[in-house]
């Protein structure tokens, strides 16, 4: 029978691949697309000077042509239910020097319930002015669809508190969230620091009311001079600052009412091999935030993956 | 027997979604690949040297004669200049050559002015995220291919 042979080399044999074969078949394929796509991906240079920032955003972005692929962890304390630990992995990509575009993919895994995708998010940057000014802003436009599991808590907004999570999976996922949300990423770098402050604003695209959030931080790498030698631990490669971001409510209740709020102090570490660690444990500053975030990142930036896609789909010459 | 596999709606919408994504990404790549090299090492390139405001020209680099500074330059110029730029600063598909006397004859300050600011309709980024002294390291590897000696070819083995 069809369903029993094994096919090591995944041939499809004209149809006669029924059933689980034939997902065998397909599986086969993605990975070796996956790994060749790997190894293509590896074999590109890198760089990376990236800000320690998780939830704030600075005014720089992706430089044009890079692919900058991350993974987020968050642990989260819940009372009155299970903690849990949100995960997402981003795809960053500078289209332009004023555009850069990311897609997220969102999961969970609340302890003693279940592990589950919680949904997607499409959002684009613009830089608005050419040079650099007193404040530099960007505009932050972003489309999600995910469900009522989705805890990664990339932004606190409108009158989202700690008990919002305290059901059961099943039961939160059962809510689709469909939702655009506006940023204004106004930023400046003055003498190493960096000063960045985000005021957002989302309308669940159902007939819910505009809700209203922040995030803002500080950072400055631990040495401003670069050292003449190539290193890994010395201190231009480590940045530290600290980051606050929480809800202002929605547009019948304005403030900071029933909102949760957190400070975090973030680091980043930028591997001379093009890797970037981040880590920032998180705070909640009142009883309607979860008491501690525990958040880490890893990413790695690979410059020149837009001319390789365009050289693999016959452009660019 | 064929076999039909059916995607649930949602599925579908998340699939075509993704496969969109796809091609937007690829043909915007393309767009600004073909775009780049078409119009690498042309005069416009370079005309943003001319626009620097006279207080940022007159700048000199506090790092002017250290050689270490210019080695870090040479460091820094290999992590985040050379993959479009040239490991030798010659020019790439995607920017200009440096080597050119536009660049060479160009103060400290404004090399130092064009850095920071970028030319971002041109496909430059900012590069202010790098800290004031980076900068002017930077600025010093630059200026020190007009000397006889030269730096001695990208340092580091990045």
């Amino acid at each position: 029978m069809a369903g029993h042979r094994t096919f090591p080399a995944c041939v499809l044999l004209r149809g006669e691949i029924v059933g689980r074969s034939v997902f065998s078949c397909v599986r086969v394929r993605l990975f070796a697309f996956f790994v060749f796509l790997c190894s293509l991906l590896f074999s590109l240079p890198s760089f990376a000077q990236e800000s320690p920032y998780i939830v704030t955003y600075d005014h720089y972005l992706e430089e044009p042509g890079s692919l900058e692929v991350e993974y987020f962890s968050t642990f989260g304390t819940q009372r009155g239910a299970n903690d849990f630990h949100a995960h997402w992995v981003e795809f960053e990509y500078g289209v332009t020097a004023w555009w850069t575009t990311e897609f997220y993919l969102d999961g969970q895994t609340t302890f003693g319930d279940s592990t589950l995708f919680t949904g997607f998010r499409l959002e684009n940057r613009f830089r608005l002015l050419r040079h650099e000014h007193f404040i530099n802003p960007v505009v932050y436009i972003e489309y999600e669809q995910k469900n009522g599991a989705d805890k990664i808590l990339k932004e606190v907004e409108g009158l989202d508190v700690e008990s919002d999570y305290a059901d059961a999976n099943a039961s939160l996922r059962k809510e689709h969230v469909h939702e655009l949300e506006f940023k204004l990423l106004l930023s400046k770098t003055y003498k190493g620091w960096n000063f960045a402050v985000n005021p957002l604003a989302a309308k669940n695209l159902s007939n819910n009311p505009w809700e209203f959030g922040y995030a803002m931080g500080a950072s400055r790498p631990l040495a401003l001079k670069a050292s003449a030698n190539r290193c890994t631990f010395c201190r231009e490669n480590f940045t530290a600052g600290v980051e606050m971001y929480g809800a202002l409510g929605d547009r019948y209740h304005l403030g900071l009412h029933d909102t949760s709020q957190y400070v975090a102090p973030v680091a980043a570490w930028n591997l001379p091999s093009g890797w970037t660690l981040r880590v920032s444990p998180g705070f909640g500053l009142n009883d309607m935030s979860h008491r501690f975030l525990m958040r880490w990142g890893v990413s790695r930036e690979f410059s020149g993956f837009g001319e390789m896609m365009s050289h693999f789909f016959g452009g660019g010459r | 027997m064929r076999t039909r596999v059916a995607f649930p709606r949602k599925g579908r919408i998340t699939l075509l979604t993704m496969v969109i994504l796809l091609a937007f990404g690829v043909s915007a790549a393309s767009a600004q690949e073909g775009g780049a090299a078409a119009s690498n090492n042309q005069k416009w390139n370079y005309i943003e040297l001319t626009k620097v405001p006279e207080r940022a020209r007159a700048k000199q680099n506090p790092f002017e004669n250290d050689s270490d500074s210019l080695l870090a330059g040479g460091k820094l110029f290999q992590r985040h200049c050379a993959e479009c730029h040239g490991m030798k600063a010659e020019g790439g598909k995607r920017a200009p050559s440096l080597l050119r006397e536009e660049v060479q004859q160009a103060t400290p300050g404004a090399l130092f002015w064009v850095l920071t600011n970028g030319v971002v309709w041109h496909g430059m980024p900012v590069w202010s995220k790098l800290p004031e002294p980076q900068r002017w390291q930077i600025v010093a590897f630059l200026k020190s291919f007009r000397t006889p000696l030269g730096p001695q070819g990208p340092t580091g083995s990045e």
